[in-house]
């Protein structure tokens, strides 16, 4: 009889319940991570097996393509910099809870205004003057597109999801009537395209790659300070926590709000520059190139430490790099290289659920206390 | 065995965390039939996590429920109303454009078609036969609270029950509606109901309940019966010791004129006056209550105080304790200007974790809220502050592994004790404390009683908004009632009664002793 209610009992309860985890041990957490980490490879062998090659070449080669020599190294680096930089750009705005999907925008708007200098003055100032004016210039015009959502959202409560996203295309259209009117080059055979910026106005090199990653670097460092220790980043966490309680503190919400969105787009913009006058020497609708979009998932992945946050675009850019390598060697459609590289993604991404809870499933509870007795 | 009467409900072995939170531990008890339980117990003592299990909000982890003698599993709200129980939570979860019948209906899936006078007259009956007083026709958002309660109780008798769980009903109510409230429970009673209130008023439990169950820290102590108890003996049931229940009331020196507000008006988004021609005194050395219904303005009045708030008439006079004879307008101020005006104000507002602490900063964070913007240097200056939290940690007795853990993961009392240090840190000359003591055990509320008393005697205008008349009678020296955003009246502390004052916060009395 005992016996027959407890399977009864059983069978009423839920198959599945979710439940919060307390704080997880540190250790813990990456052994969760890594964990993820090789499902994700091993869904993905699967995947690559199904296209016909086999897997442990191919992450082979996405290694070799991105890391193996001198000059796919700097191409990884070139395509982590900017990367790195969006996601520092990306992080207080988002600490403040300011959810600002507009560096795409941002970055281009930086990139268009550093270009009209490099086009138009590149024969008036010297080179260092020349590229400290097409920093300011990105700087300035980066940060205006980050402070104009953020003007309205203090002044009149306007949702910055929608508006950040949607300065994104103007900024795109903005590049694409400068390309095909204004600042389409002469030379260029009919095709609407801007010419190549003169030697004057590309970025110096270190050890290979232009000195943009000495610049992300550097901002780094300074942004985890400014987070961390100024009285700045502590408006940015009191106001993200509780917009009450900043303003029960004393302090000026509106103001916070758009200083810390002019820093935010500044830095997106300086980006733009990097790419322009760095990677690309020349400006086209691909400069920002959705490292905009990739950035949010760099600074949340990283919750927004910026140390972090080296790592995670290192390895997007690996990534990245890597799906690049095996079109060309396996043939493998770009495609195919995308859903590789998202497999991963997904996996790093979802991992986080279980880190914050677990599943608790019929049979695992542990009241067999009474099963024993039956 | 077999001559014991059958329990509407037994708890076995019941045991739900949260995390590491062990909210319930091994809790067995039962409610009779045709009886009235209390639930006893301080907040996080588990007694709502217990019922909302009965309620099939919850599910237990271990253990199990019994209703009329048989192993029952509770996964849903509807599975809970099928077993005729029915829980009225402390936060009511009503359609406010809809009529009370409507939302008397709301969810229940009956065939046919929708007959207003036919569940018009169901609900007339229910409320006949058990004193309520209800218009089955009368719009959620045209009632008070007291009348938005009827509606939750009578969704729940529409539905069938037989088990009545009800959260902290008098929270809200005044003594007259309370012991109205009474008699309608004890007409439930004598029909064959059986309840279980939930609450922590000590007088309520013994003037309502047949037994009363007691649970503390989420374990079960002990279920007596009621006329076999005391106030005195359930408090140390409760609190695990003895505990003396009276509140110092020092009387005041020399008060002096510290806040004077006057003709006070306010506006809420939508143009409805929140606050209408405010008028009183808050004096020096003094213990000032604001007593009122929860929503009758008090937290705007707070905040208007404080700057927070936006003021379309009147003034709210600062006079200056270090500077006699100068005095300031507060209205117009920011929070900021005021306090670079050299006045000297702390507020404990009511929503801590919302408005007076940041949750996801630890103590040290929380004690720079106000000064941090001292100095013209970029970065923090954290050793003062550090200094400040490791201080009020040990002053106060807050309980928390480290100055550096986030204060949300503090309990409630804890919380309260950093955001009153800090505010008392800063050497006030007025201290306003909206709620203090909500949710707190009688430990904590006593240690911030006598923060407040030492407060009051070095000279301080405390301003005590309070929802426990008994309290408010208890600490105040005198006490201001707001009805609907106006001042019902001025009431002197050592005089006034519970009655007259409850009458004032329904302004059906015209009381008006000014102390």
């Amino acid at each position: 009889m005992a016996d027959h209610k407890t399977i009864h009992h059983h069978q009423k309860e839920p198959l599945v319940r979710i439940a919060k985890r307390s704080d997880m041990a540190r250790g813990k957490k990456w052994c969760i991570r890594i964990g993820a980490i090789l499902l994700a490879l091993a869904v993905g062998c699967l995947f690559v097996a199904v296209l016909g090659h086999n897997p442990i070449a191919v992450y082979k080669e996405i290694v070799t393509g991105s890391l193996g020599g001198p000059s796919v190294r700097r191409v990884t680096v070139r395509v982590a910099i900017p990367l790195l930089g969006a996601a520092l750009a990306i992080a207080p705005a988002f600490k403040m809870r300011f959810w600002n999907i507009g560096a795409e925008g941002q970055i281009m708007m930086g990139g268009i205004a550093a270009s009209y200098f490099a086009l138009y003055w590149f024969d008036k100032l010297p080179k260092p003057a020349l590229l400290l004016v097409m920093a300011l210039a990105s700087i300035v015009a980066g940060g205006i597109w980050g402070l104009i959502p953020a003007f309205f959202k203090a002044k009149w409560g306007t949702n910055e999801t929608l508006f950040t996203l949607m300065l994104n295309y103007i900024a795109l259209g903005i590049e694409a009537y400068l390309q095909n009117g204004p600042w389409k080059d002469p030379k260029g055979t009919g095709f609407p395209i801007i010419a190549m910026f003169d030697q004057n106005a590309r970025l110096p090199k270190v050890f290979g790659v232009h000195i943009g990653w000495i610049v992300v670097l550097a901002l780094t460092v300074g942004m985890f300070l400014y987070m961390k220790y100024s009285k700045h980043g502590y408006e940015i966490a009191v106001v993200g926590e509780s917009e009450r309680t900043a303003r029960y503190a004393g302090m000026n919400v509106a103001k916070i709000i758009m200083r810390t969105m002019f820093l935010s787009g500044a830095i997106a913009g300086l980006m733009g520059f990097l790419v322009v006058s760095g990677a690309d020497y020349t400006l086209n609708t691909g400069t920002s190139g959705g490292v905009g979009f990739t950035a949010i998932i760099v600074a949340w992945l990283a919750h927004l430490n910026p140390f972090v946050m080296v790592l995670i675009a290192g390895l997007l850019a690996i990534l990245t790099k890597g799906s690049n390598a095996i079109q060309t060697s396996f043939k493998i459609p770009a495609s195919a290289a995308d859903v590789l590289s998202a497999i991963i993604l997904f996996f790093m991404l979802g991992c986080e659920f279980f880190i914050n809870y677990r599943l608790v499933f019929r049979h695992r509870e542990p009241d067999s206390g009474e099963e024993a007795s039956a | 065995m077999q001559e014991t009467p059958v329990n509407a409900v037994e708890f076995h072995n019941i045991t739900k965390t949260f995390g590491s939170i062990v909210a319930n531990h091994n809790v067995s008890l039962e409610l009779r039939k045709g009886e009235i339980l209390s639930l006893l117990g301080e907040n996080g003592s588990g007694k709502t996590t217990l019922m909302n299990m009965l309620a099939g909000i919850y599910f237990p982890e271990h253990g199990h429920i019994v209703v009329n003698g048989e192993e029952v599993a509770i996964r849903s709200p509807k599975d809970a109303f099928d077993l005729k129980i029915g829980m009225i939570h402390q936060h009511f979860k009503l359609v406010d454009v809809f009529t009370a019948a409507e939302n008397i209906v709301l969810g229940l899936r009956e065939k046919g078609k929708f007959d207003r006078k036919a569940i018009a007259k169901q609900i007339r009956e229910i409320s006949a036969r058990y004193g309520f007083d209800l218009d089955p026709d009368r719009k959620v958002y045209d009632m008070a609270v007291s009348e938005k309660q009827t509606v939750e109780i009578i969704k729940v008798l529409y539905r069938g029950a037989d088990v009545l769980i009800l959260d902290e009903p008098t929270a809200v109510l005044t003594p007259q509606e309370t012991e109205k409230l009474f008699q309608v429970l004890r007409n439930m009673k004598a029909d064959g109901k059986s309840i279980v209130i939930i609450t922590h008023k000590l007088n309520e439990v013994m003037a309502i309940s047949d037994r009363v169950a007691v649970l503390r820290k989420g374990e079960y102590i002990a279920t007596v019966d009621t006329r076999d108890t005391d106030p005195q003996a359930l408090t140390d049931m409760m609190v695990g010791r003895a505990v003396t229940l009276n509140i110092d009331r020092p009387v005041p020196r020399d008060p002096q004129e510290r806040l004077v507000v006057d003709s006070l008006t306010c506006t809420d988004g939508e143009g409805v006056k929140v606050l209408d021609n405010v008028s009183f005194t808050a004096n020096g050395g003094e213990i000032l209550g604001i007593a009122g219904i929860a929503g009758s303005g008090q937290r705007e009045l707070c905040e208007a105080i404080a700057g927070l708030y936006p003021v379309v008439s009147g003034s709210i006079l600062y006079n200056s304790r270090q500077d006699p004879g100068r005095s300031e307008d507060l209205v117009g101020k920011s929070p900021r200007a005021i306090r670079n005006l050299g006045v000297s104000l702390a507020f404990v507002p009511e929503d801590r974790l919302g408005m007076g602490l940041v949750g996801s900063m630890g103590m040290i964070g929380n004690m720079m809220l106000k000064t941090y913007g001292k100095g013209r240097r970029v970065f923090l200056e954290t050793r003062s502050s550090r200094d400040l939290a490791e201080e009020i940690r040990e002053r106060l007795e807050v309980v928390t592994p480290s100055v550096d853990t986030p204060v949300r993961r503090l309990s409630g009392g804890n919380v309260q004790k950093v955001l009153v240090g800090r505010e008392i840190a800063s050497a006030p000359s007025l201290l306003m404390v909206a709620y203090p003591v909500r949710g707190l055990d009688i430990n904590s509320s006593y240690t911030i009683y006598r923060l407040l008393n030492e407060q009051k005697e070095a000279g301080v205008a405390v301003i005590y908004v309070g929802e426990d008349l008994d309290v408010l009678l208890q600490l105040c020296d005198r006490i201001v009632v707001l009805c609907g955003g106006k001042v019902s009246g001025v009431v002197d502390g050592r005089t006034v009664t519970k009655e007259e004052v409850g009458l004032l916060m329904t302004q059906t009395g015209e009381v008006d002793r000014r102390g």
